[in-house]
């Protein structure tokens, strides 16, 4: 199979547990088993090519500019990996399905268990670099998601933002040190830069590029310092903790030390680093580990021992070492995943997995004992089983190492033998007791047949290493080290070093065992730096300083930020401008005239005049519209019809619009900044406004650089869009699929308004409204009675021109936008006379239905053209003529005309009915019948002119 | 004539700009109104002005540049839509807050100091 579908499967399959879990449990996790028995099965079908030595790749360009391509390459120590991933990960979806109880959402467990599963397979899968830390984000994410998956324990939540946190920065520390190996080696595929060994450790930036890729793996695989956050993970089910910490996320960190071994290792740096890191994380994790008395506290600690053994492995930079170390990768994830499933048992059937409460079990649950039994001893490396035989193979490459790591090797297996005894003694054996939580019973085959499958593995590789996985571990150690080792497994080894160090580290487990019970106080009460606190505290610490910037920044006074921002673009301008060399423009300018003359003095008076009233609203408002119509005018006068017709009415309904909200609202605005503060916010407005002017200068005095596509959309709206008017053919045609943009946002514009009226007339606002009195005259007759008739008349008359208009746009100055506008306007007026209620009783559609309708028949002309085998939104037409109308142009753009045109006269309806509503909620009574009388108003009003 | 546009446009901004300074909703709206007449005409003029033409085949003698006319339409439609948002949320956080301060008043600040 295609290694990026094997890659791939988890991912696509992710969706399917959440909607499986509809039909039941059992679907739920028989289509989870499914996908990964298919990635499985798919991973195997390549065991032969691997199993000869072959490396399988397989290459997707993504972004090869910047070195990132989906490339995949499978050797033996990807095949090693991905058979663990998913292998494992089958068991655990076998247990999960028994383990997890009726009120636990399964369907979201086995879509988060897929999600991580594709990510950790692409880990190990990845020829790229970059490729490789895309999925190593992933596995960190969904492991958040994993080990967060208890929502409602604290302690759940806490692991999981511990462990996010802290692989997180790990990941990001890696991504530095990637960027600069990729850089050294000239590419960020695996393969090339594991050919470029000698260059990258000869390279000056080696140094950095190690320290930081550490950083990533130590912290994934909770190497010392960062040992702390995995214990805290244990806050998650069984099955989660028994996925990611005996066979995938931990050994992330191990696969990556070990994919760049070639590359990386065999330096004093590296070997001080690696088996420093690793030998001291394998003594204090088995003496903690001892000490723990919830089980799977000491199976976390455990692996955080073991984890630190195999890293000292890959840092002793020996081919002896790394043999030993592939092994024990193996052997550690067929003991340790029984193990923790074996742990989840007790926890599930004796009510708690506090190994003070337990003991006695071994009667109670043979079965569980067995299991627990063998997967112990193998942990404690006792002889005929897995365990023993890899770490046969760690004292040997310790003991030649130097006589330190023997030492200290020695002590950590001999703690190692304590915890891994206790396990066993103090759990099952005994007495039976008569105070357990729950009475305890073996469980149902279901939940035990994925640990004893694992059990029944641990013997007999213990007892047949060499048939069962010696060729399988001789061509991964090849994978690892570039080189072709030779790998032969025995059980007797002879009277080696080894053994006797073996020996010494049973007896002294014993020792220590029998010690535990009376040890245990005086570690308890010994002092130590407690990793949770620190944690906590420093992040405690990051958070504030960032809210001490933030609020330093962000103090939400918004005329700041506004003056800031214009302060820079001006200042930046400015600097950009002095920075070159400039001469006059040469184009020929237009001559002035009178017209234009006063249309500018109109526009300046009026724009002063606003500085000056602005404090009075109405006023403000007729000044602003003044500002309005002058612009309009311009667009005239400066042979832009379309603009002038869409400015103008797009006016009108602003006004209307600004004249409704302020009713509503403070009519005046009150003096708050003093004259210093006017005088700098009008310095900044001038040069503002200066530097705008300048730039607009100096592009009307010169002509365009570069020839403008302007040239070919005339050339081609006749011929290719059907019309002569070249502004709505680019609207409709060219640039259709801008337009169909804009129309969305429109509608989205007027939906958020409408709900955010709804919001308000919640809440608050809406006692606010309802206490609402107003602060200005009000009308007598509010639907005057010519108003009313002049409306009803001119009605038909504006929506016929509305009609025109549109008809008309296609080959002169009009279409759907400004027809949209005439007959949104026309219907508004129809509100204004004859009252909101009156109007609504008549209105037929919905807004909400017009702007979709709007929207959805713009986008079907799009979707036709698509069918019709064209480009979206191509167009085709025929001119028709229907007596006694002149010659009509009827194209398909037409269609699309009309999306445009019922989301604009639905958006501003919409808009403008939602203030409307406002004002039904502030009191003002509902007329049934137009032309009514506001009986209220005349005792309001008794200072009015009437 | 272009320097009359370009001071048109200088101007509108200025006025926007200053009433944007401003401390409640209202005339920063009516100062976001004036920069997207501002940017607007601006958009327009960079297409060069010309008198008495037409973005129409046929219509005159000369042609105009369409594109920054198609450009600026949607633009005074979509900025109708972004006005009439920016008014419901002044309007909104008014009969909320009783206030229409656009600044955020910190835990002891006066909330009507200098008023």
């Amino acid at each position: 199979m295609s290694l990026a579908l094997i890659a791939a499967l988890p991912f696509l399959g992710a969706l399917l547990p959440g909607l499986m879990i509809r039909s039941g449990r059992n679907a739920c996790a028989m289509v989870t088993l499914s996908i990964t028995g298919l990635a499985l099965a798919g991973l195997l079908l390549n065991a032969p090519a691997v199993m000869a030595g072959e490396t399988l790749t397989e290459h997707y360009a993504w972004l090869p500019a910047l070195g990132l391509n989906v490339n995949f390459m499978l050797d033996g120590l990807g095949f090693l990996f991905a058979l663990m991933i998913l292998g494992i990960g089958l068991l655990i979806i076998i247990y999960a399905r028994f383990y997890l109880s009726k009120d636990d959402p399964m369907g979201n467990f086995y879509t988060y268990l897929l999600l991580f599963q594709g990510a950790m397979v692409g880990i190990v899968l990845s020829d790229n670099i970059l490729l490789l830390l895309v999925f190593w984000e992933l596995t960190s994410l969904s492991s958040f998601l994993l080990i967060g998956y208890w929502k409602h324990l604290p302690e759940g939540r806490q692991g999981a933002r511990m462990a996010l946190a802290v692989t997180g920065m790990g990941g990001l520390a890696m991504i530095g040190g990637m960027l600069i190996l990729g850089q050294i080696a000239g590419s960020y595929d695996i393969s090339v830069i594991l050919t470029q060994g000698e260059a990258i450790r000869a390279h000056d930036l080696y140094v950095p590029a190690l320290v930081l890729i550490l950083l990533g793996a130590f912290t994934k695989s909770a190497q010392f310092p960062f040992h702390f956050w995995l214990p805290h993970a244990m806050a998650a089910p069984t099955p989660v903790s028994a996925y990611l910490h005996s066979a995938t996320m931990v050994k992330a960190g191990l696969f990556l030390m070990a994919r760049l071994w070639p590359v990386l290792s065999g330096t004093p740096e590296w070997f001080w680093l690696v088996a420093g890191a690793g030998l001291i994380t394998m003594v204090l994790g088995a003496v903690i580990a001892l000490f723990k008395d919830d089980l799977k506290a000491l199976l976390a600690f455990s692996t955080v021992s073991h984890l630190g053994l195999i890293t000292m492995l890959l840092g002793m930079g020996t081919e002896y070492a790394a043999k030993a170390a592939v092994f024990h990768i193996i052997n550690h994830a067929t003991f340790k995943a029984a193990l923790f499933m074996i742990a989840g048992i007790v926890d599930h059937e004796a009510g708690t997995r506090n190994i003070r409460l337990l003991g006695g079990l071994r009667k109670l649950m043979p079965v569980t004992f067995t299991i627990g039994t063998i997967g112990a001893l193998s942990m404690a490396g006792i002889p005929f089983f897995n365990g023993f035989l890899s770490k046969e193979m760690m004292l040997e490459a310790a003991w030649d190492t130097s006589t330190l790591f023997a030492v200290v090797a020695t002590l950590g297996a001999v703690f190692s033998v304590a915890y891994s005894f206790r396990f066993v003694v103090h759990t099952f054996m005994g007495p039976v007791r008569n105070d357990y939580p729950m009475k305890p019973h073996d469980p149902g085959f279901g939940m035990w047949a994925a640990p004893a499958f694992l059990a029944v593995l641990v013997v007999l590789i213990g007892l047949f290493p060499q048939q069962m996985v010696g060729p399988f571990v001789e061509v991964v150690a090849g994978a690892v080290t570039g080189g072709h080792p030779h790998v032969h497994l025995a059980l007797w080894h002879g009277l080696t070093p080894a053994l006797y160090m073996s020996a010494i580290a049973v007896a002294g487990g014993l020792v220590f065992l029998a010690l535990q019970r009376s040890l245990a106080p005086l570690w308890d009460n010994a002092p130590r730096p407690e990793a949770k606190a620190i944690f906590d505290a420093i992040v405690e610490a990051a958070a504030r300083a960032a809210n001490r910037i933030t609020d330093s920044l962000h103090d939400g006074k918004i005329s700041r930020y506004l003056a800031v921002f214009t302060v820079v673009v001006v200042a930046y301008g400015a600097w950009a401008f002095t920075g070159g060399t400039h001469s006059a423009g040469t184009r020929e300018l237009l001559p002035i005239t009178l017209v234009e003359l006063i249309f500018f003095v109109l526009l300046v008076v009026a724009c002063i005049g606003l500085i000056l009233v602005h404090r009075k609203r109405f006023v403000s408002l007729i000044v602003i519209s003044i500002v309005g119509l002058v612009v309009s005018m311009s667009f005239v006068q400066f042979s832009a019809a379309d603009l002038a017709l869409t400015q103008l009415t797009v006016e009108v309904v602003t006004v209307i619009l600004l004249l409704l909200a302020l009713n509503y609202m403070p009519k005046e605005t009150p003096i708050e900044s003093g004259g210093l503060a006017r005088l700098r916010d009008g310095v900044i407005a001038l040069a503002a406004g200066g530097g705008v002017a300048a730039l607009a200068y100096a592009i009307l005095t010169r002509d365009m650089s570069l020839p403008s596509i302007s040239e070919y959309h005339v050339a081609n709206s006749y011929i290719g869009g059907g019309g002569n008017n070249v502004v709505n053919v680019i609207l409709v045609d060219f640039r259709g699929f801008d337009t169909m943009g804009e129309i969305i946002v429109l509608g989205i514009a007027a939906l958020v308004i409408y709900a955010l009226v709804e919001v308000i007339l919640n809440g608050a606002a809406s006692r606010r409204l309802m206490n609402w009195v107003p602060d200005m005259p009000q009308a007598y007759d509010r639907h005057p009675l010519m108003m009313v008739v002049a409306t009803r008349v001119a009605l038909p008359i504006a929506l016929t021109v509305g009609v025109y208009i549109f008809l008309r746009g296609h080959n002169l100055p009009g279409g759907g936008f400004i027809a949209g506008l005439v007959v949104a306007i026309a219907l508004l007026t129809q509100y204004m006379a004859s009252g909101f209620a009156w109007t609504q009783a008549r209105q037929r559609f919905d807004y909400h239905e017009i702007i979709a309708s709007g929207i959805m028949i713009a986008v079907m002309t799009g979707v036709a053209s698509l069918v019709l085998g064209w480009n979206f939104l191509s167009s085709t037409g025929t001119y028709i003529t229907i007596w006694p109308l002149e010659e009509i142009h009827l194209t398909s753009a037409v269609a699309f005309d009309l999306g445009v045109f019922l989301t604009v006269v639905g958006a501003v309806l919409l808009a403008l009915a939602s203030l409307s509503r406002i004002g039904r909620r502030a009191g003002q009574g509902v007329n049934l019948t137009a032309m009514d009388v506001d009986p209220s108003a005349e005792t309001l009003n008794t200072e009015g002119e009437r | 004539m272009e320097l009359l546009v370009a001071l048109a446009i200088g101007i509108l901004t200025a006025t926007g700009v200053y009433l944007l300074l401003r401390l409640r909703t209202f005339p920063v709206v009516l100062g976001l109104s004036l920069l997207t007449y501002a940017v607007n005409v601006f958009i327009f003029a960079s297409g060069r002005l010309m008198s008495g033409a037409q973005p129409v085949l046929g219509a005159a003698e000369a042609i105009t540049d369409p594109l920054p006319q198609a450009l600026v339409l949607t633009a005074i439609v979509i900025s109708f839509g972004m006005t009439s948002l920016v008014v419901i949320l002044a309007l909104g956080s008014f009969l909320n807050a009783g206030t229409d301060r656009i600044d955020i008043q910190k835990p002891g600040e006066m909330p009507d100091a200098g008023r």
